[in-house]
């Protein structure tokens, strides 16, 4: 009886095992199926293999510094986005917050502050700014691909105007300047602050859940009593503040402060991250850890590219046919989630 | 009626410009009653609806609630009262679990300046709402965008009464619904019912699949209560010569629009 009953229990344990190798293994790949970030980490490893075998030079700590240039402000650029990108809106006007922000730190340093208010004071017109776009998106209904799109060229000519077109130069002491920016270790750190906040803040605090319930469904966000307008302002001022702290720290890595830095470049950049990190134009869904991963991947191609001597006209080929490969794969992907996704 | 009332409405009237959509609809409400409100397309019933619920202000009339008149400002407004509806859009997001669904909106956070979700408490008490209603989902992890229609109704409405809901307003709850989502609905409803605490508006044109779930019936046609009846004094079959009269009524009307036809509908035992 006894040993029946151990012998029972033995099987029962093997067969547990087995069925617990066998879910290991399923539950790996459903993840890889579940989670959004998936096919772009996997992107990522695949770019750094190959650029790693052809052009050794690829994981040098020198070049590493150089990849962390390429990447990190993209990076906090696109977490901004992504907020917006899953209320259904999008801001073009943001490239432009990260010329503006720095000069008007600059002006405050040069009346007197010290750097770090200094800093803050350039984050207020990126504040001001945000919340002009979600008011006039929100409140007059114009589409804030329109909004954005008039308030890009007033920045701009803000900034050439108050800048008078020329480059400055900021003067902060090394233990500032290395804060905020200055090397690539701050800047990684500033960029992963960034997304792990974010990512945090999407998926566990209320104003999370409320961005996606207002980009998921507007009418039955409204219906519930959520205030999706103000969600949308507040996304809105969330990005342009992010764009303004990009291009500051960017003005301490680079050492000047130029009125035409950024720009729609890094604002499509910041887009082009969101969307091939699996963030979708129709709202509702994003993710920040796939838009931090998207910059990271887009930063593995162009610096890959400048190592392996590919010229820049050829990158912007590449590119675009890089975000519209990822696109392919995430839809196609997507589409999978939801037929095989009912636990 | 000896039962203690909850809402009561007196010859309510909207208009939108020149168009009326409610003439004068009396309704009443007692503690725990089912209450079928029926009628055809553009009978007014979702205008009376979205009176109740706040949305819309009536042109004229009065709306008293557990005895005193109210003028309901907005949505949230009637909600604090917890008069509820339960929309035919649900109002539920796709993309977010439902046990965060269940909570939007009241969300139990921990505390501190960051808002942050108490997941594990919603979770656990909305499965618990969830069991106790009868509304069965594989977990209430899931997305919304995987449940069928019967399942994502039994949550809508699970959300409402876990809102403290006096009152439940369920807008054709049975639409677009096959026989055994339909079935688990009326079940929940069934339970509600039982229960006691609160008291349900069912707005339908499908008068036969409600019909036995209700205490009363309410028929509005041509913006107006014309019938009102407690279910064991009336039939389906009385109510489907009701409508079906309207229906020839109605006919005659577009055919001899001349003709004397259009005082026909006041006939009946409302107001």
């Amino acid at each position: 009886m006894a040993s029946e009953q151990s012998d029972s229990s033995v099987e029962r344990e093997d067969t547990a095992q087995q069925s617990v190798r066998q879910g290991l293994v399923h539950r790996v790949g459903l993840s890889l199926l579940h989670s959004r970030e998936a096919s772009i980490a996997i992107a990522g490893i695949v770019l750094v293999i190959y650029f790693q075998s052809t052009a050794p030079a690829f994981l040098s700590i020198g070049n590493i510094a150089n990849l962390v240039g390429y990447a990190a402000t993209t990076a906090i650029i696109a977490a901004g986005e992504v907020m917006v990108l899953i209320c259904a809106e999008v801001d073009l006007s943001v490239g432009q917050v990260y010329a503006l922000s720095p000069f008007v730190m600059y002006y405050a340093h040069g009346a007197g502050l010290p750097f770090v208010p200094a800093v803050i004071v350039g984050l207020l017109p990126a504040a001001l700014i945000g919340l002009i776009n979600g008011l006039v998106t929100v409140a007059l209904g114009i589409p804030s691909f329109i909004t954005t799109l008039g308030t890009l060229f007033i920045i701009n000519g803000l900034t050439l105007t108050i800048s008078g077109g020329f480059p400055v130069a900021p003067q902060a002491g090394p233990l500032v300047s290395n804060i905020l920016g200055g090397n690539a270790i701050s800047q990684s750190v500033w960029a992963v602050s960034v997304m792990l906040i974010f990512q945090f803040t999407l998926l566990k605090t209320r104003w999370g859940m409320h961005t996606i319930a207002t980009g998921g469904n507007l009418i039955g966000a409204s219906e519930v009593g959520i205030k999706t307008g103000f969600v949308k302002i507040g996304n809105f001022i969330i990005c342009s503040m992010l764009g303004g702290l990009a291009g500051m720290l960017d003005c301490f890595r680079i050492g000047s402060i130029d009125p035409l830095a950024g720009g729609t470049e890094i604002m499509f950049m910041a887009i082009a991250s969101a969307v091939i990190g699996g963030t979708l134009l129709n709202g509702g869904s994003g993710t920040i850890v796939g838009a931090f991963l998207g910059a990271v991947v887009l930063g593995f191609l162009k610096d890959g590219f400048t190592l392996s001597g590919v010229s820049a006209y050829t990158f912007d080929m590449i590119l675009g046919g890089a975000i519209l490969l990822t696109m392919l794969i995430n839809v196609h992907l997507s589409r999978l989630r939801a037929a095989g996704g009912g636990r | 009626m000896s039962e203690e009332e909850v809402l009561r409405t007196e010859h309510v009237s909207k208009s939108f410009g020149r168009v009326t959509a409610l003439r004068d609809a009396s309704i009443r409400l007692a503690k725990s009653e089912v209450l079928g409100l029926l009628g055809d397309n553009g009978a007014g019933k979702s205008t009376l609806l979205k009176i109740l619920t706040g949305f819309h202000r009536p042109t004229s009339g009065k709306i008293y609630f557990e005895s005193k008149e109210i003028h309901l400002k907005s949505v949230r407004h009637a909600r604090s009262l917890g008069i509820e509806p339960v929309y035919q859009d649900l109002a539920l997001i796709n993309e977010l679990s439902v046990y965060r669904n269940m909570f939007l909106q009241r969300e139990i956070m921990y505390g501190g300046p960051f808002r942050i979700l108490n997941d594990r408490a919603m979770r656990e008490r909305a499965k618990e709402q969830l069991k106790q209603m009868g509304v069965n989902i594989p977990s209430v992890d899931v997305e919304i965008s995987k449940l069928s229609g019967g399942q994502r109704q039994g949550i809508a409405v699970a959300r409402s009464v876990y809102a403290n809901a006096k009152v439940l307003l369920l807008d054709e709850p049975l639409a677009a619904m096959g026989v055994k989502e339909s079935a688990m609905i009326l079940d929940v409803i069934q339970r509600l019912k039982e229960k006691g605490e609160v008291s349900i508006i069912i707005v339908a044109h499908n008068y036969a699949q409600i019909f036995d779930f209700c205490d009363r019936i309410n028929l509005l046609q041509n913006g107006q209560i014309s019938f009102d009846r407690r279910t064991e004094d009336t039939s389906v079959e009385e109510l489907t010569s009701l409508v079906v009269r309207e229906y020839r009524a109605a006919r005659e009307t577009v055919l001899r629009p001349t003709s004397k036809t259009r005082d026909g509908s006041a006939t009946g035992a409302g107001s």
